[in-house]
């Protein structure tokens, strides 16, 4: 019993030996999540503290050397009794329900900030501070796309500020999480997540990846500083100014999976670094996810898409070759003149499509053409038999 | 291609793990108790007897004892990781490193969870079904007694690939569900995520299968008079249970399949490109992972009915609300699965919906544990061994419900998700619940089936150090997950987390001592066995039909098929002073011992070790082998057989004779 005692009182009597962060955190959201946590162990210690004195006490008192106990082997029925145990869980579960129903919607991650603090709601239109979060193999990397800046493995917002992030992973999944700030959402690739959160103290908060990633998630880890407003700005500038550039070719170095990384900077960030991430097309030569999905939409190229690939030739850490099946593939980029322009630079071989008749896909909605006007690029061998 | 290569495919030496001492000791340690147990089985001849009263029975109540056996093994194995992840983070601060390198602790952490719940707690719940059901509706074995044994071997399959891992390549990083992408051909390109694969498929099969054929003995197999309504409450759970297995398992295999697909021909279920989508099979795998926990808990849950009412010396309280209870969970479980993942993103209704089922869980649940709290209430408690699992179940599991409702409310879900809060509420509820419910079925239940009961001093040992030991070594897992510390870290920065690891490696080391008393429980039993024996097949007062028949029970379980007419049949028939009848035995139709079932498990396992190292031509010849073998099987019409009336009257004398010198 007296381990249970501990079980029960141990975040409450611990709270000043231990840094219980999830209970005493230091972002609004977070607090109010603490919040939500406390008051449903509150209403359900109302229910579980009798039940387990009663199986304490019911077991010592009708234990078998107890002869002046009542024993009544034919009491195995109560209408009454049965009404009581079923209606009072369901009460417990009723406010539950209620508080979980309300809770969950006002602290949805998705959900803008309606207010800083308890007592600082948000009255005007506002603009918070963006981050895009990648979770890379094995370390993060932190956009900021007002300011052009990133960083790797260290994250500055200012005080009292609103922060939005914009959540995806290069890989494999893993959860982003600094548990002072606000709950965790996941990182996963090709898809994007987001998540609001405020910091209300000035001070430094650890941030880790919180779902098992592989083998450097152990140090997976980032530190969180939340400063005064001019700090920050202070904090911008020397990123800016310490940072080296971060284009496709710097990412695509990054994006190796190494571990234990320490902090980098980057200033001048490519502007369209984010969506090549987030749509698996950093190296130009890959169709973009959401390119994929609009052809698709529009019924897809039918058997000519199936040859509009190209074997992956160097090691990739979520694509490898199979026993079985053709070699692991990308799909290619459809290339405009100016794409190519802009990625290769004017000495780049554009070749005009072989063949431009209108495309016929099983898919393809009557009166619907997707005709070839885009150029294709020389450099992938597959591409030409277009 | 070389022809060593076309022989053993990607099996080379390097697969051997040799520069690894740990693991080296281990083999080691294997090879000489190997070899010590098969020498004494050579010395003592019992290789035949082995063979012909074990390998090939058929017997409920033998495959029931092998499940066991094959649980108590394995958790021996998912132990010792546990005890050397427990190290690990014990040792793991400040930048020290431990000993385990993430290559080696990774596959442990997995290795333990694959290991608990698949071949530990899963054969244990299936063996205490199988040896316990039959008898308690009065059947004379399951519906379909080769399947049973074949199921059996399938699960050892499985379990031996598993295994296998451990000397030959090496087992999944990923985890104990393997999620992609990072359990995809990309990021796991070895062997590992191939055994688990396999090794899941292999014991699946066996699973669902034993779900089918214990299903059916429950619905068709019932003693004359036993209507739904009077069926012992461990039935009822049984039953739900199989239904879960039956519904959920092939979504397991299905998925699994899924996966083998996208690791062995590259197509892209699961990957990030090629619009491949892993979220899908967070979803499916969830939709049978939830219900699996359903699956390990609710013949528990009949195991402490049983246990609660025969040392009440009262009929279960509630035994209609109990069976309502129950049917509601069945239902329950499959409407809650998303709960897993309520932080990938669902929207806010969505997130709201499941955990508002999840909590709804908890309403026929809390019934439950009232109705065991009034079966007590007037009761005349004997505190024997299997009364104070039941005890220390309630008080924990209570705890480890309330956590579990408090993890189904999204916000505070967000901040304890993949925490060792979490890690501490599951296993709250599976050592609580789960293990809890095992060894106090064991202890209930190990008279009935050797004819002795179990050490007492040992047992208490044993159950002091698993339930002081589940205190200590969760309690601060519940404190650390509230200090935000997430789950399968291998080395942490913050030192003040320290002392609770260490509290956490004492507890650890309590729950050996209470594994280790439990192996001792058994030695001292059977050497006390004399001492401990009961011979009127009823050491406990019981109240159910299993305690109407001889411990252990002949091979027919009972000489006539026994007629009910109330809930607690036994006890029924113990008011109405029921007379043994000692004449008009009739010969008795058995089913004969068959090795297809070993053979069949056999082939398939070598099928999924050739299948895991890519050796195509071993993989094929050994499917082939063993569709032809199955097809080769159903021509063999020698299945049954009479044990003649003169056989059963003289067993029956033998019974009487020993009962009438009890008195």
């Amino acid at each position: 019993m007296k381990s249970l005692r501990l079980a029960a009182l141990a975040p409450l009597a611990f709270i000043a030996a231990c840094k219980p962060v999830v209970l005493a955190p230091a972002g609004d959201i977070a607090a109010q999540q603490r919040d939500v946590l406390v008051i449903s162990t509150l209403l359900m210690l109302l229910i579980i503290i009798p039940v387990i004195a009663l199986v304490i006490f019911f077991a010592w008192k009708y234990r078998e050397s107890n002869k002046d106990a009542e024993y009544d082997p034919e009491f195995h029925h109560s209408t009454r009794l049965e009404l009581v145990i079923w209606a009072a869980p369901l009460m417990i579960i009723i406010a539950l329900g209620a508080l979980t129903w309300v809770g969950t919607h006002l602290l949805d991650p998705y959900r803008p900030l309606d207010r800083i603090a308890a007592d600082k709601p948000i009255t005007e239109d506002y603009a918070p501070l963006q981050v895009q979060v990648v979770a890379m193999d094995w370390k993060w990397m932190f956009i900021y796309p007002e300011y052009g800046v990133a960083t790797v493995n260290e994250l500055a917002v200012p005080v009292d500020r609103p922060v939005e992030f914009t959540i995806t992973a290069t890989s494999v999944m893993n959860a982003f999480y600094i548990p002072a700030m606000a709950g965790m959402i996941y990182a996963m690739p090709a898809m994007e997540t987001k998540l609001h959160g405020v910091l209300n103290n000035e001070g430094t908060y650890e941030g880790f990846s919180s779902h098992y990633s592989g083998h450097g998630f152990s140090h997976m880890r980032f530190s969180t500083y939340a400063m005064q407003p001019a700090d920050f700005d202070g904090w911008v500038e020397k990123v800016r100014t310490e940072g080296s550039a971060l284009d496709r070719t710097r990412y695509a170095e990054l994006e190796k999976p190494s571990e234990a990384v320490p902090v980098m900077y980057f200033g001048n960030v490519a502007p369209d670094l984010w969506h090549a991430i987030l749509n698996r097309c950093v190296d130009a030569n890959r169709m973009c996810v959401d390119e994929m999905m609009a052809v698709d939409e529009v019924g897809g190229f039918g058997m000519a898409g199936t040859l509009n690939v190209t074997e992956l030739t160097q090691k990739v850490f979520t694509r490898g070759p199979t026993p079985f099946g053709s070699q692991p593939v990308v799909v290619d980029a459809f290339c405009t003149v100016l794409d190519s322009q802009r990625v290769y630079g004017e000495e780049q071989v554009i070749v005009a499509a072989r063949d431009t008749s209108p495309l016929r896909g099983h898919g393809l909605k009557p009166g619907m053409s997707l005709t070839p006007t885009f150029t294709l690029l020389s450099a992938p061998q597959r591409a030409q038999a277009l | 291609m070389t022809l060593t290569e076309f022989i053993f495919g990607r099996l080379t030496w390097a697969a051997i793990p040799i520069h690894e001492p740990i693991l080296i000791g281990t083999f080691a340690a294997v090879a000489v108790m190997g070899v010590v147990l098969l020498g004494s089985m050579t010395y003592f001849r019992m290789w035949g007897p082995f063979w012909k009263n074990w390998v090939v029975s058929i017997d409920h109540k033998k495959i029931g004892i092998m499940y066991m056996v094959l649980g108590i093994v394995m958790l021996l194995r998912g132990f010792a990781d546990a005890l050397m992840m427990r190290l690990q983070q014990t040792m793991a601060f400040d930048g020290g490193e431990g000993y385990l390198n993430a290559h080696h602790y990774d596959q442990i952490f997995t290795a333990h969870g694959v290991i608990m719940i698949f071949f530990v707690a899963m054969p244990f719940v299936t063996g205490l079904m199988n040896f316990i059901m039959p008898l308690q509706i009065g059947a004379r074995d399951v519906a379909f007694p080769f399947l049973n044994n074949f199921s059996f071997w399938m699960t050892v399959g499985g379990a031996v690939l598993t295994m296998l891992s451990l000397f030959i390549g090496e087992f999944a990083q990923t985890g104990w569900l393997a999620f992609p992408p990072l359990s995809g051909i990309g990021a796991s390109p070895s062997t590992g995520v191939d055994y688990y694969i396999w090794g899941l498929q292999v014991a699946g099969v066996g699973t669902t299968l034993s779900g089918i054929n214990l299903l059916v003995t429950i619905v068709k197999m019932r003693a004359p008079g036993m209507t739904m309504t009077k069926m012992p409450i461990f039935c009822w759970t049984a039953l739900c249970t199989n239904i879960l297995i039956v519904a959920s398992f092939p979504i397991l295999t299905a998925v699994l399949v899924l996966l083998t697909l996208d690791r062995y021909v590259g197509t892209n279920f699961f990957t990030a490109d090629l619009g491949g989508n892993p979220m899908m099979y967070v979803n499916l795998i969830w939709i049978w992972g939830h219900p699996e926990v359903y699956i390990l808990i609710l013949p528990l849950f009949g195991v402490f009915s049983e246990v609660v009412s025969t040392f009440s010396g009262k009929r279960l309280f509630g035994y209609t609300s109990m069976i309502y209870a129950t049917v509601v969970i069945t239902i329950l479980s499959y409407l809650v699965w998303l709960h897993h993942f309520f932080t990938m993103g669902s929207g806010a209704s969505v997130n709201s919906f499941f955990g508002i089922t999840t909590m709804i869980i908890s309403i026929p649940t809390g019934a439950k544990i009232f109705n065991w709290l009034f079966t007590m209430y007037k009761g005349r408690i004997r505190f024997e061994l299997p009364m104070y699992w039941v005890i220390a179940f309630m008080i924990t599991f209570t705890v480890g419900g309330m956590t579990g409702v408090l993890l189904a409310v999204p916000p505070a879900d967000f901040v304890l998700h993949n925490s060792l809060f979490l890690v501490a509420h599951f296993h709250n509820v599976i050592i609580g619940g789960v293990v809890f419910g095992v060894f106090a079925g064991i202890n209930y239940w190990f008279p009935k089936a050797f004819g002795f009961k179990l050490n007492e001093f040992w047992g208490k040992v044993s159950f002091w150090g698993w339930v002081l030991g589940y205190w200590f070594t969760f309690t601060p897992l519940y404190v650390m997950g509230l200090m935000g510390v997430t789950r399968r870290m291998r080395a942490f920065d913050d030192p003040s987390l320290a002392p609770w690891m260490y509290c956490a490696m004492f507890g650890v080391t309590l729950v050996a001592i209470g594994i280790a008393a439990f192996l001792i429980q058994i030695g001292v039993s059977i050497l006390q066995r004399d001492k401990l024996r009961d011979l009127t097949g009823d050491p406990w007062n019981g109240r159910t039909l299993e305690w109407a028949t001889s411990s252990p029970p002949p091979s027919y379980n009972f000489a006539f098929t026994p007629v009910v007419y109330d809930i607690d049949t036994w006890h029924d028939m113990k008011q109405k002073k029921y007379e043994r009848p000692a004449e008009g035995y009739k010969p008795i139709h058995m089913p004969r011992s068959t090795e297809a079932g070993v053979i069949l498990a056999g082939l398939a396992t070598i099928c999924g070790f050739a299948l895991i190292w890519y050796m195509w031509w071993l993989a094929a010849l050994s499917f082939v082998a063993l569709i032809a073998y199955a097809i080769f099987h159903t021509y063999n019409r020698d299945r049954d057989f009479y044990i003649t009336a003169e056989e059963v009257a003289e067993t029956e004398a033998a019974r009487t004779k020993l009962l009438a010198s009890q008195v």
